[in-house]
């Protein structure tokens, strides 16, 4: 028998304690005072300590229709986001899914963009989109079509961003659906085909739904991301113009960072964690259901 | 034998026409940054143009993009380096004790809206006088990094057969002596993997070093947000700051390509 000292027989709980202690105090205390702040009323920069004002601020924030509009919004671009990347993502990952030549060199192009810094992409995009100088209007303008003006006006800033999301992150879906492909047994696949099914009904009936909880696993990633995108949407427009892009995430910031008003921005993103906490929640249910 | 061939022909050009979706931008930052300002706003937009370097010149000499690029690096290997520190025990923990507690509270780290921590640390880190210090900047990176960290080495672990050790601890070794002198030395692709990935996503965040930073700790991504609050857009200075930004994360994708891979997509198809 080993002599074991303390240290070897508490292992188990020894090894995630720093990790856990650092957790608790840089993210749990924080997330802590977060909820305790969205019950009081503080503004930062007026020198006063907060005080206590029950869910009066919930009130005066879930009655606000630029905090209802915000909410509608982030739902709006992560819906429209997260759908097209999903289609996208899963229709390259089947097209990708055969040994060709460049297969290695085609993953390397699909993690650019995954790598690619957001801020930066997001500038990129606004060159883009610049209705007097801008490529985009050019191509429109080429075929015929009237310029728009992109990010600069309230009704066409979202579907903008939405494009600049799509082109960022379907890659990631192709990779993660692409490597579940690859572990898929071969079996299913070639007993459909003996069966005389086609293509379309293999890659309907048989390797999709194979596959399903690895696609669903890439929309959860995805959604969670989605729900609080901030890099690109304060790089190219700062919520703007007027609230026409704000989400909770940028509304949230703004309200911490800009008018300073602490009690009020702890009722947004205590929001927007419930949102983003319950939202993932489904899906995962929705997965746990598709695997059986 | 010519349908084959037709519908390989459609495949290629299939994937022609993705290719140049993805690498478009890239490319037109990379030749917007060679532009002088008059061939940037041209209407029609220009393709072919004479090549200056005065963007760079602007970019490296008077912006002091040296110093942001050295905060980057700093706060970026400082961050991944407490993390491994931090993750690879409870990594091996979660692996070996399926501490199934313990992996969910990490998720939720991933999980967690990065704004509703950020707003507590503003008023905690002025109150301390940390503002604008690596200190906190290196803290905060850290809890990008640690997730990362921790969610990619608990499944590495976990496909190290557990024979490994117990077969050293049969001939007296401790647990401990295991994990440091026959798991660790056996994890380097994992620890590759946890690292380049941690890397970038430090190297690329905006939001904290945009609250907590000011000239001093300033990262790349708020020398690259600054361009824009002039009255003009420098849209050449800005493109060459964006590719001086991306190249690092881009050469570290190229070297670790099969890494990258399987860091991203390894959580979702395992679990």
């Amino acid at each position: 028998m080993i002599r074991s000292s303390f240290a070897e027989r508490n292992l188990q709980s020894l090894f995630p304690l720093p990790a856990v202690i650092f957790v608790a105090l840089l993210m749990v205390f924080p997330v802590l005072y977060t909820s305790y702040l969205s019950f009081t009323n503080w503004n930062l920069t007026s020198g006063m300590p907060a005080t206590f004002v029950g869910f009066d601020s919930y009130v005066r924030v879930l009655t606000e229709p630029r905090f209802l509009s915000a909410v509608a919004r982030t739902f709006a671009f992560t819906f429209f986001a997260v759908a097209i990347e999903g289609v996208l993502g899963v229709a390259t990952a089947l097209i990708l899914n055969r040994a060709f030549v460049g297969k290695s060199l085609a993953k390397l192009l699909l993690l650019l963009p995954l790598v690619a810094t957001p801020v930066a992409i997001g500038i990129v995009f606004n060159l883009f989109y610049d209705p007097t100088i801008g490529l985009a209007n050019f191509v429109l303008q080429s075929s015929g079509l009237p310029p728009g003006l992109w990010v600069s006006h309230a009704k066409s800033v979202i579907p903008s961003l939405v494009l600049v999301d799509v082109w960022q992150w379907t890659p990631m879906i192709t990779l993660i659906v692409l490597a579940g492909l690859a572990g898929l047994p071969e079996e299913p696949v070639e007993a459909a085909r003996i069966d005389g099914a086609s293509e379309w009904q293999i890659i309907r009936w048989v390797t999709i739904p194979m596959v399903m909880p690895v696609i669903l696993t890439a929309l959860i990633l995805r959604l969670i991301d989605a729900l609080k995108t901030f890099d690109i949407i304060y790089a190219m427009t700062g919520g703007g113009p007027g609230y026409a892009s704000e989400t909770l995430n940028i509304m949230g910031f703004k309200y911490s960072f800009e008018y300073f008003r602490m009690g009020q921005s702890a009722v947004i993103l205590v929001v927007l964690f419930v949102v983003v906490f319950g939202c993932s929640l489904g899906i995962m249910k929705l997965r746990t259901a598709s695997e059986v | 034998m010519n349908k084959k061939f037709a519908s390989s022909v459609i495949f290629y050009l299939v994937v022609a026409g993705m290719a140049l979706v993805v690498l478009f931008p890239f490319l037109w930052m990379l030749s917007s940054s060679f532009k002088t300002q008059v061939d940037i706003i041209a209407w029609p937009p220009k393709i072919f143009f004479a090549p200056t370097l005065q963007n760079y010149q602007k970019v490296f000499g008077e912006q002091d993009f040296l110093k942001y690029f050295l905060n980057s690096t700093i706060v970026g290997t400082a961050a991944v380096g407490l993390s491994l520190v931090l993750g690879l025990p409870a990594a091996y923990s979660i692996a070996r004790f399926t501490q199934k507690k313990l992996a969910v509270f990490i998720l939720l780290a991933r999980l967690m809206p990065g704004i509703s921590f950020l707003m507590p640390w503003y008023i905690v880190f002025s109150r301390l006088d940390l503002m604008d210090s690596y200190t906190a900047l290196i803290l905060s990176h850290t809890l990008i990094a640690l997730p990362i960290v921790i969610w990619i080495m608990s499944t590495y672990f976990a496909t190290i057969p557990p024979e490994m050790e117990e077969s050293a601890m049969v001939d007296g070794a401790t647990r401990q002596y295991a994990f440091w002198k026959i798991i660790l030395p056996l994890s380097g692709p994992g620890i590759i993997t946890a690292t380049t990935l941690s890397f970038i996503f430090s190297w690329n965040n905006f939001m904290f070093s945009q609250v907590l930073s000011m000239e001093k700790t300033k990262t790349l991504p708020i020398a690259v947000y600054n361009f824009l609050s002039y009255a003009e857009v420098d849209w050449g200075g800005v493109m060459a700051a964006a590719v001086a930004i991306m190249a690092p994360a881009i050469v570290l994708t190229m070297i670790f390509q099969k890494y990258v891979v399987k860091g991203l997509t390894m959580g979702a198809v395992k679990g």
